[in-house]
């Protein structure tokens, strides 16, 4: 496959913005509970215990703590840091204010201020855009939205440790079937020491009448994030899910390590859109957070859809591959992506699709862009298995350089076990970045805006993916993100 | 309304410009004829403020030293190329485009910025100069554009943001005697008093269609003759090699 490589010279007056402060840089004090640093099975029984949850979880819990204690961790992704302490993080941390939460007027104020320094102010997004938040602070739900109209139609949307008090047998058949405890050293952790996430569920036949949006936010010092996001439509259910962050500064690196599984029945559909802001560290790469996440569809049943759309444009180290295993004969699997690297970011991200079915159909469109001292890599992966006749898969990566220390690397991995299975592999043929600035400059648009004009078409084909109000905010995200990071 | 004096330009170590002198009257066309590598396109690109090269001499643009201006405040001053081989954008509507270049040059020049209904008046009025339909709007700036199309789209650019200076280089490259006529045509519409052109080809077929009233010959870096259209004959039916000493006026003092 082909990485077309284009590259934009940028000028003095533009690199000077580089030191810009990170925007929602803040913390806020809240009232936090917080267990011990360390890990062990002590942590886990204690985070079991105080979420209330059944025999089987902790169980599920100290099976995936005892695998983890025999792995190490990865070195294969082409990204490099320090080592990470596991047992200098805290592992459970409560944000919720003593009380039981029933409407917005009993959320903390300081809470509700922080909301708004973000510029999601849960009432606004209730009445303005009929999008249903589910926000997270550190590891536990504060607020739940919309609710009621969900439950009309039954779908179900929730905090994960609701699920598992309202909906255990359900959370019990899928948790851990597309993404096992064993997957990979991150997902491990991960099913050990989750404190939250989200859970939703669409019955057959549902389409569901909103979009289903959820913020998810760092706060505690040295708590580790570990999300578990859980998402199934029943046969012929249609779901659209959205998925943004930010983060605080810290001076000390935060790992972030969620699990996000899918699972699409028969003729189901999800769509699930991630805009990730996670803080990125300062100018010599201090401070940010480390996003090591495993993000997985299963296309259960025929004609199945999912499709994973994401805007990367924070974090000091990204490692993710958001997936889709195709098992359902005709079953469709996309992946459209923007990774964005600036300052000293580092990104090994792809996707991977994993042809079972008969018929089965993958895209994977992929943009990367490294300003600065960032580092891009896509690593795919495309494997067409015996059963999988008449498989096809598209893919198109392409990436735009801005500046002279910034890279780009292109690793695909192809294994195609099934003769009639098609793979196509397509490039963009954009000419180098130089001249297209001296064009748009030479029509009197300055090159800061120039930058980011060409930067946002060349992402147009990802931005159109995303729901309306997401794509505006990614596109603004995009331009201040190069704005404060280009140099 | 142009003056180049002495005008040197290398890239690499190399020079390209040796000594360009030329004197351009406001609403004047000035044609500039040379075989390949004589320093056409690099003269062009000395203009606008293309990066890379070493200049020295100087260009007086309405009193004003272009040289100490950037690429866009050029543009904002009134200069403008029609590109050789212009750039695809992809991603990038060809309207936005246009739109968002003369509003930052409007913004520029402390005017009021168009929305987006009075862009596409004035838009579709200079479209039919250059016989361009609606379609070319909402497509990606010059991608996958045929060589006339891509030229086309330079002109009706200059049609719609309205230059002081106009270059063309090597406009008429690539175009069959159809498209010729449509980009020529659209040229000529828009001569006027207050426009200067400079049109940079090596193919006396153009100067048949945008009739200069200067003609210039480059050469190894120089201007080596300067005269009036006949020039431009004389050249085609002698070549540059056969330019009678008779015609040559070296120095351009035009």
């Amino acid at each position: 496959m082909s990485a077309p490589t284009t590259t934009v010279g940028i000028s003095d007056e533009v690199r000077e913005l580089a030191d810009q402060e990170y925007q929602y840089g803040f913390s806020t004090d809240l009232e936090t509970e917080v267990a011990p640093k360390g890990l062990s099975e002590d942590i886990i029984r204690l985070i079991s215990a105080k979420k209330n949850e059944p025999e089987w979880l902790l169980d599920w819990r100290l099976k995936a703590y005892r695998h983890w204690i025999t792995l190490t961790p990865p070195t294969w992704q082409h990204v490099s840091y320090g080592p990470v302490d596991y047992q200098d993080i805290i592992y459970y941390a409560d944000p919720r204010p003593k009380k039981q939460v029933t409407s917005m007027d009993e959320v903390d104020p300081e809470l509700r201020a922080m909301f708004d320094k973000l510029g999601i102010s849960l009432g606004e997004q209730e009445r303005l855009s009929g999008v249903a938040v589910d926000a997270i602070v550190d590891s536990v739900s504060v607020a739940t939205t919309f609710k009621d109209k969900l439950a009309e139609v039954g779908v179900i949307f929730c905090s994960f440790s609701e699920a598992v008090q309202e909906h255990p047998d359900l959370v019990r058949k899928y948790l851990g079937s597309v993404v096992p405890y064993n997957d990979n050293f991150f997902a491990c952790l991960n099913s050990a020491v989750f404190t939250d996430g989200s859970f939703c569920y669409i019955p057959k036949g549902v389409h569901c009448p909103m979009e289903l949006s959820t913020y998810f936010r760092i706060n505690a010092a040295d708590t580790g994030q570990f999300e578990r996001t859980l998402i199934i439509a029943e046969e012929g259910a249609y779901v659209s899910y959205l998925e943004g962050c930010t983060a605080p500064v810290r001076d000390k690196n935060q790992l972030h390590a969620a699990v996000v599984e899918l699972v699409a029945l028969e003729d189901a559909q999800i769509k699930y859109s991630t805009v990730q802001n996670w803080y990125p560290g300062d100018a010599d790469g201090n401070g940010g957070v480390y996003n090591f996440v495993t993000k997985r569809g299963m296309a259960s049943g025929k004609n199945a859809k999912i499709s994973w759309t994401q805007v990367e444009t924070g974090s000091a180290i990204t490692w993710k591959y958001p997936g889709v295993i195709l098992k359902g004969d005709n079953s469709v699997g996309e992946f459209y992506s923007v990774a964005l690297t600036a300052r000293r970011q580092q990104a090994d991200t792809g996707s991977k699709m994993v042809h079972i079915g008969k018929n089965t159909k993958s895209t994977i469109i992929s943009k990367a862009i490294s300003a600065g001292h960032g580092q891009n890599t896509y690593r795919g992966l495309v494997d067409i298995r015996h059963s999988a006749v008449g498989a096809r898969n598209f893919t198109q990566c392409d990436s735009l350089l801005i500046g002279k220390d910034s890279g780009a690397h292109t690793l695909p991995y192809i294994d195609v076990k099934n003769q009639t299975g098609q793979v196509e592999h397509e490039a963009s043929t954009s000419k180098i970045g130089e001249e297209q600035l001296l064009y748009c400059r030479q029509r009197g648009i300055p090159e800061e805006e120039a930058v980011s004009m060409i930067v946002n078409g060349f992402c147009r084909e990802v931005f159109k993916m995303l729901p309306m109000e997401f794509a505006v905010e990614a596109q603004k995200l995009l331009t201040v993100s190069l704005e404060g990071s280009v140099g | 309304m142009l003056k180049i004096k002495e005008l040197h330009a290398s890239i690499e170590n190399k020079e390209i410009l040796r000594g360009v002198n030329l004197d351009l009257k406001a609403g004047e066309v000035h044609a500039i004829m040379g075989p390949n590598g004589s320093g056409k396109s690099t003269l062009a690109s000395v203009l606008i403020g293309r990066d890379g090269y070493d200049v020295s001499g100087s260009v007086t643009y309405e009193g004003q030293d272009l040289l100490a201006l950037s690429p866009e405040e050029r543009a904002a001053a009134g200069v403008f190329l029609a590109f050789q081989h212009p750039v695809e954008i992809p991603g990038v509507g060809n309207m936005y485009f246009m739109r968002t270049a003369l509003n930052s040059l409007r913004r520029q020049r402390g005017q009021e910025e168009l929305d987006a209904v009075d862009f596409l008046a004035l838009a579709q009025e200079r479209m039919k100069l250059v016989e361009m339909d609606q379609t070319f709007m909402s497509r990606s700036v010059n991608e996958g554009f045929s060589g006339g199309e891509k030229k086309r789209n330079e002109i009706l650019q200059m049609a719609i943001l309205e230059p002081k200076l106009a270059i063309l280089d090597e406009t008429d490259s690539g175009l069959d005697i159809d498209a010729l006529r449509v980009v020529a045509s659209g040229v000529n519409a828009l001569r006027s008093e207050g426009r200067t052109m400079l049109v940079i080809t090596h193919h006396q077929r153009l100067l048949d269609y945008i009739v200069p009233d200067f003609v210039h010959v480059m050469a190894a870096g120089q201007i080596v003759h300067s005269g009036d259209k006949d020039l431009a004959l004389e050249l085609e039916a002698n070549g540059y090699a056969g330019l009678t000493p008779r015609s040559a006026r070296v120095g351009a003092s035009v």
